[in-house]
């Protein structure tokens, strides 16, 4: 498995890997919701709603509650920072690629002045 | 161009990431060296390929990296995970102007970002800017939500793996 980005970060980028789920997470942005008016909004069983909501509840993206009857879900605190950790991955991204890149122009610098040295 | 940079610096060269506006992921870095140097570094692919990516962060490695960097030139990057299969960057330069500017496309996605990358000459130095123009606000929504950005194949599986776990 490809380690492109933290563990836990992975697990809530995979269960956004799905486009229903990522709607969900933009439904849910705008107020919670039951899993029944999350069914009908998707057009989708409750069953189905329901798998999907597992896997986000899972990755830390979605708290579901329950009261009485009704299950209500809504953005967990990793909905929120989603975006944040993104942002939080590619600066670790660019910030190790361009360590490497200072490394090889020092290189390159080396060899030029020693080459005009000679 | 908005510059958030300040060109004082301190000793510390600092890698910053920011969103601007809808469709825009901005990264800067100052680089102690002219930007004919840096350019080099990243026109030529002996040489881009050793940094591009880390091993260490993306857990991956380069297996092929052809890049012929002229306007209407294009690339392929060939990248793999340690396993058989491998995964591919590709696009097309649209513009090379030598140790100035680059841009290009990012075609292995259907709403991929156009990647400008610039070299500014700060008496000696180069400040490099780096831009994602993604091209609606949705896809830079999709690349953030880490389906376009990252590593989509794998993701997708990881997304059927846990769907499977989950029934």
């Amino acid at each position: 498995m490809v380690q492109y980005i933290s563990p836990p970060l992975d697990r809530s980028f995979a269960a956004l890997a799905d486009a229903t789920r990522r709607g969900i997470i933009d439904r849910l942005g705008q107020g919670d919701a039951s899993i029944t008016s999350l069914a009908d909004k998707f057009e989708m069983t409750l069953t189905g709603m329901k798998k999907h909501v597992q896997v986000l509840e899972r990755a830390g993206l979605v708290i579901t509650q329950k009261v009485g009857r009704v299950r209500t879900c809504k953005l967990g605190e990793r909905g929120l920072k989603a975006e944040a950790e993104w942002i939080e991955a590619h600066r670790k991204l660019f910030e190790a690629r361009f360590e490497a890149l200072d490394e090889i122009i020092s290189e390159m610098k080396q060899e030029e002045s020693d080459g005009s040295a000679s | 161009m908005d510059q958030q940079v300040s060109s004082a610096g301190g000793a510390q060269n600092r890698t910053s990431v920011e969103r601007r506006g809808d469709r825009e992921l901005v990264v800067t870095r100052t680089f102690n060296a002219p930007p004919s140097t840096v350019y080099k570094a990243w026109s030529q692919p002996e040489l881009f390929q050793r940094w591009w990516l880390p091993k260490s962060v993306s857990g991956v490695s380069l297996v092929s990296c052809d890049m012929d960097v002229r306007t209407g030139g294009k690339y392929r990057l060939e990248f793999s995970a340690g396993g058989s299969d491998t995964m591919a960057f590709y696009g097309k330069y649209l513009e090379v102007v030598p140790n100035e500017r680059i841009v290009w496309t990012n075609d292995e996605g259907e709403e991929g970002a156009v990647t400008t990358v610039t070299f500014e000459d700060q008496g000696g130095k180069t400040l490099l800017n780096f831009y994602e123009v993604y091209p609606s606000k949705e896809a830079l929504e999709e690349a953030l939500q880490g389906s376009a950005a990252a590593l989509p194949e794998q993701l997708e599986q990881l997304g059927e793996l846990l769907s499977s776990i989950g029934e």
